[in-house]
């Protein structure tokens, strides 16, 4: 028997104090591990702030929240790091890697951090999720030397290395163009095909369409959870558009 | 993490800013450097003066005056006129433990005679001074124990006065002039040179029988001075009591009185001379650890810069799972291996300037261990009390916050 990956219930945030800023309602989700979730809204509309408590940067107002079967409320912010650790991995909007440092060092990193021991060939397993976004040809590149999509696919790697139960992706293609937009969610797509539980918050309805599930916030509620009907297929869209641009 | 891998860490992270790196270092470079040379100067110092007890030898005795009260206003040292030829001549027919007495009465004025005159203290003292003092005759004799009976007119000239006063030739026989009293040359001094802490010239002197400075020069019954050297070099203790003994009888002290004169010899002055330089190598220690916390403040402040601009990097190593000791942890490694490392090169430095000084010089400098222990111990301390600021603000970040930092 599995716990869900994310299992909230009234999990709510709430800002300042004379004038409180309700950034999110109390909210139930459920997120079954393999799911591909897209996170929807305007800037405003609370998805920053649900990412952050899902992700264990922050703790919530009210409520609680359970990842991965742990309870995160009430963890101290050093629990909450190796929470982080173990089960997250994180995908950022601007690739967000050490600079000057190779990308293998770049996929360590997290592993950098593993107390427990949990993964014992650190080298190895980080040379091995490179090799799984299609970079093990530029271990020892630095980010300066590669592409904006070789750069999000590091970052990809980074997240996969530490074995999370759930990848946390927080605008991974805003600043990509569109062929490379594709070839990240392809990535991704292929992923969730192996069993990896994705979360990605976006505010392009172009990316939501390639997961399985929309989730829309406004004004910090939930105005939609349902699965996408029609959904795409990344591999598909980037061959047809690579013919589009062969053809002229 | 494990320590390999933070210190790893570190290096990787300076190397990848090499400039600002050495720059940062140099004020401890530069802090540390000055700290052991000046300490090293100081007890290389402290060794010569060491060596010169040992050449001196250390079996002269010296009595002064004490201080003069008035009233309970106490004059200072050496204002009283307390000692005597009487004195003198006690210490000479009842010592046990003394091997020779001296009185020593000075005058100065202007000397007269050969070429020109030259001003310069005239010291009468008895015919045992030059062995109390060991000093020796370049030519002609010393005066006799008659001469000082005899208030005798006669003068042994120091090397700087004969060379003074007669260039080139033999001042032998001459005459000289005191204030009106005449003189006759009867020798002249070797050269002594100049005292190791003074500076004074020593052989800018004339020698003249004590009775006679004393009563045509000095005109009284007081004497500044009595040297004394001990028979033994091995009874200091044992002669300078026997000295205290024989003037307080001669001054009729009660056994409750305090001393109306000092008693001290040569060792102790050396000493005092030696903890002096050793106060002044202190201070001048303690000048230089001054540019070594100014140092310490360039890292505090780089290391600062560092943490701004390495906001994002902080964020990212906590959103991975970081805690705030790893990152707390990172940055003072970061600035004690910037410290230790600048130690090392500025203990570098000084074993540099000490080659240096120890060729230019014909004093021997050494850079002792010591100091090189104390220098990289006090910049990792530096290195810590300095960093810790920084990777405590760098560790108490927020992750979303730094995520978001531009």
């Amino acid at each position: 028997m599995t716990s869900p990956v994310i299992l909230t219930s009234g999990l709510s945030k709430v800002y300042g104090g004379v004038e409180p800023i309700h950034a999110l309602r109390p909210l139930d989700i459920t997120v079954e591990r393999g799911e591909f979730v897209a996170i929807m809204g305007a800037s405003g509309s609370g998805k920053s702030t649900l990412m952050n408590l899902i992700g264990c940067l922050d703790t919530p107002t009210t409520g609680s929240y359970r990842l991965d079967g742990a309870e995160v409320g009430g963890l101290t912010r050093d629990q909450r790091a190796d929470l982080r650790n173990r089960k997250l991995g994180f995908v950022f909007q601007g690739f967000n890697l050490l600079p000057r440092t190779s990308a293998l060092d770049n996929v360590l990193l997290p592993l950098l951090y593993d107390r427990a021991g949990r993964i014992p060939n650190p080298e190895e397993r980080a040379a091995e999720a490179l090799k799984r976004v299609g970079l093990s040809h530029r271990l020892d590149h630095e980010p300066n030397e590669l592409s904006g999509g070789q750069q999000q696919r590091v970052a990809i790697a980074r997240a996969l290395v530490n074995d999370p139960a759930l990848v946390l992706a927080d605008e991974p293609t805003g600043n990509l163009d569109t062929r490379t937009m594709m070839e990240v969610m392809t990535l991704f797509q292929d992923l969730n095909e192996a069993g990896i539980t994705l979360l990605v918050v976006t505010h392009e309805r172009e990316v939501a369409s390639y997961t399985r599930r929309v989730i829309e916030l406004r004004d910090g509620r939930l105005v939609r959870d349902e699965p996408v009907r029609n959904q795409r297929t990344a591999s598909a869209d980037l061959a047809a558009r690579y013919v589009e641009d062969e053809v002229g | 993490m494990k320590w390999k891998k933070l210190f790893r860490a570190a290096i990787d992270s300076l190397l990848k800013n090499r400039m600002r790196s050495v720059l940062t270092m140099l004020g401890v470079i530069i802090g540390v450097g000055a700290v052991a040379i000046l300490v090293s100067l100081g007890q290389s110092a402290q060794a010569v003066i060491e060596e010169q007890i040992t050449a001196l030898g250390s079996n002269l005795i010296i009595v002064t005056p004490a201080k003069s009260e008035s009233r309970g206003v106490s004059s200072g040292a050496r204002t009283a006129n307390t000692l005597r030829l009487e004195d003198a001549d006690a210490l000479v027919s009842q010592g046990t433990e003394l091997s020779g007495v001296s009185g020593m009465v000075v005058a100065s004025g202007q000397v007269i005679g050969g070429i020109g005159n030259w001003a310069t203290k005239i010291q009468g003292v008895s015919p045992s001074y030059l062995s109390v003092r060991s000093w020796e005759l370049a030519e002609g004799s010393f005066f006799g124990e008659r001469d000082v009976q005899g208030r005798a007119k006669v003068a042994v000239l120091g090397q700087t006065v004969a060379d003074e006063l007669f260039p080139g030739q033999s001042p032998l026989g001459a005459k000289i002039r005191v204030r009106n009293v005449p003189f006759r040359v009867i020798g002249v001094l070797k050269s002594k040179g100049s005292s190791g802490i003074g500076g004074n010239d020593q052989d800018d002197v004339v020698l003249a029988p004590l009775t006679t400075v004393l009563y045509r020069l000095a005109g009284g019954r007081n004497i500044g001075v009595i040297f004394a050297s001990a028979a033994d070099a091995t009874r200091m203790d044992q002669a300078e009591a026997d000295v205290r003994g024989i003037i307080r009888a001669q001054h009729r002290l009660r056994s409750q009185e305090a001393d109306d004169f000092q008693v001290r010899n040569q060792a102790e002055i050396i000493e005092f001379a030696g903890d002096a330089l050793g106060a002044l190598t202190a201070l001048l220690g303690a000048i230089a650890g001054v540019s070594l916390v100014v140092g310490g403040i360039g890292i505090m402040n780089i290391m600062l810069v560092s943490v701004t601009e390495r906001t994002r990097e902080i964020g990212i190593r906590l959103a991975v799972g970081a805690r705030g000791s790893d990152i707390l942890a990172q940055f003072l490694v970061e600035a004690v291996v910037l410290c230790v490392v600048g130690g090392l090169a500025g203990t570098g430095l000084a074993f540099g300037a000490a080659a240096i000084a120890s060729r230019a010089t014909e004093y021997t400098v050494t850079v002792g261990w010591d100091v090189v222990l104390l220098a990289v111990g006090f910049s990792a301390a530096i290195g810590v009390f300095f960093g810790f600021y920084p990777a405590r603000k760098a560790a108490r970040l927020d992750p979303i916050a730094a995520l978001r930092y531009e």
